[in-house]
């Protein structure tokens, strides 16, 4: 008979996961909101999501066998990247951009620093924001739902002001009747936007399915919605306490932002304290950038910017080590 | 004669300020936007760092060491001044492009770092040589670095078009886009530099 008793260090608990397991649940759990925007914004929005995730896992390949590492292709990560990077897209924007982005989000937003777990940004918005840097007329060139019209973002609307006209938002203030369905259609998707941000119903699914299998704790992503939300309802209309906050939260890129984006484990902080103040963080500066900043949206530029902060509110929220004053 | 060579070689490749001491950023950082404004920036910067090399190194017995800083900048100023003033007479639209950076060469640390660091302990002549390499080294690397940036940011090298249809990426044209490029070439040449050895 063999021996069955093993004896061994600790740590006893063995659970079965890996990264690469979180990282391809972390895609399984994107799959609703591209479907969605692949159905909103047609089989475009397929193609560039495709063209996105190859030239992710390609840069990968390359760059690690360039520069003589194991080759880690299969672990989802580059994968993730990819797929996020073309939701940050809109629907019909020429087909070398995907490309362009996921080869610098690869390389420059995670190679450079030496691969997984060592990028202090997260990749896709490394990418995203350097697409929108470099060719801001095709970034912004959203198209309407079931159409190819070009169209703008609800929050670019608000932000020209043309938003009176369309859809209301003064109008609250002004005690007129809301347009019947806008929460409606900003819930399930028929504005103009990126691929996988538009449907929020469908983000909202797939961030179900982490916090039950308990891949995402709801420290970041749900402080984040609560600041912005606050901030907006506060400052967002003329008077005090007046903005339409569920307006916020549902347009623009928030709740993929706050959801997939600010929870990646390696640019967020370790600590339950840190990722509330990161989440916070993220939330107001996305609320100061769509009320008072120059952009329509901020939410890839917050949590780039909570991002660049993750190191110091780690060293600051550090955990008691038990025993030791 | 081949010391001397070899002096002045060094500044080019071995000890190039911008990619292997990293010294003077600001400016390269600044207006490496168009060829042109790196090629204007790198004749101005080595002509003074020719002349102060020159002069401080002729006059390295004279200088007290405890003063020796500012008698530095005197003398590096004085050789601005003449450069500001004679781009301002023959080529102004340089200078207008070139802006604040002209007369912030003073406090250029290539320009103090030589004469810190070479020009105070040399011979003239070796001086000399010191100077004009590293002025032909910033002047090569601003080259490459705005040859890089002019034509990924504006889709022209030295006003012409090289790629038709070619889609310019605004980012590098911006500072941004600058520290992008000049990371990625110090890695590069970090890379051949390594694999040398």
């Amino acid at each position: 008979m063999r021996n069955r008793l093993i004896v061994n260090f600790s740590p006893h608990l063995h659970k079965d996961e890996s990264v690469s397991k979180i990282m391809w649940m972390v895609v399984i759990s994107l799959i609703p909101a591209g479907l969605a925007g692949v159905f909103i914004f047609g089989l475009n929005a397929l193609w560039l999501i495709i063209l996105g995730i190859v030239s992710a896992l390609f840069t990968e390949v390359a760059l690690q066998i360039l520069t003589k590492r194991k080759i880690t292709v299969l672990d989802g990560s580059a994968f993730i990247t990819g797929l996020l990077l073309a939701y940050n897209l809109p629907a019909h924007v020429p087909f070398w951009l995907p490309i362009v982005g996921s080869v610098f989000s690869v390389a420059i937003g995670k190679q450079v620093f030496g691969g997984l777990g060592q990028n202090i940004f997260n990749p896709a918005l490394v990418g995203r924001v350097f697409l929108m840097a470099s060719w801001p007329k095709y970034m912004t060139a959203f198209t309407k739902p079931f159409d190819t019209v070009t169209s703008a973002t609800p929050l670019a609307l608000l932000k020209e002001g043309k938003l009176i006209e369309n859809i209301s938002w003064l109008w609250l203030s002004e005690a007129k009747p809301l347009p019947s369905g806008l929460y409606l259609d900003l819930l399930l998707g028929k504005k103009g936007g990126c691929i996988g941000e538009v449907c929020i119903l469908a983000l909202l699914i797939g961030a179900a399915f982490l916090f039950i299998r308990g891949y995402i704790s709801w420290h970041i992503p749900i402080t984040y919605v609560f600041t912005a939300g606050l901030l907006t309802y506060m400052f967002g209309a003329k008077g005090l306490l007046q903005g339409d906050w569920l307006f916020h939260i549902l347009s623009g890129g928030l709740i993929l932002g706050a959801f997939f984006m600010a929870t990646d484990y390696v640019t967020s902080p370790l600590t339950r304290k840190g990722q509330i103040i990161f989440g916070i963080g993220c939330g107001i500066i996305t609320a100061v950038i769509r009320l008072w900043g120059g952009y329509p949206e901020g939410a890839s530029y917050a949590i780039l910017m909570m991002n660049a902060a993750t190191p110091i509110i780690d060293r600051y929220t550090k955990n008691r080590v038990y025993g030791i004053k | 004669m081949k010391k001397l060579f070899h002096e002045f070689l060094k500044g080019v490749i071995k000890e190039n300020p911008t990619f292997v001491l990293v010294l003077g950023l600001c400016p390269t950082l600044a207006v490496s936007v168009s060829v042109m404004n790196g090629i204007g920036m790198g004749i101005a910067a080595s002509f003074v760092l020719l002349g102060s090399n020159i002069i401080i190194s002729l006059l390295k017995n004279f200088i007290p060491d405890r003063i020796r800083i500012p008698c530095f900048i005197v003398v590096i100023a004085t050789f601005v001044t003449i450069t500001e003033l004679t781009m301002k007479a023959y080529s102004p639209a340089l200078n207008r492009a070139l802006g604040i950076y002209v007369p912030l060469i003073v406090v250029n640390c290539i320009v103090l770092g030589r004469a810190e660091a070479y020009a105070q302990k040399a011979k003239v002549i070796n001086s000399l040589f010191d100077g004009l390499g590293m002025g032909v080294g910033f002047t090569l690397a601003l080259i490459l670095i705005s040859a890089i940036r002019e034509f990924l940011g504006t889709g022209k090298l030295m006003g012409y078009t090289p790629i038709k249809g070619f889609e310019p990426a605004f980012v590098f044209a911006l500072p941004s886009g600058a520290l992008l490029v000049i990371g990625l070439l110090l890695g590069f040449f970090n890379i051949l530099k390594n694999r040398k050895i």
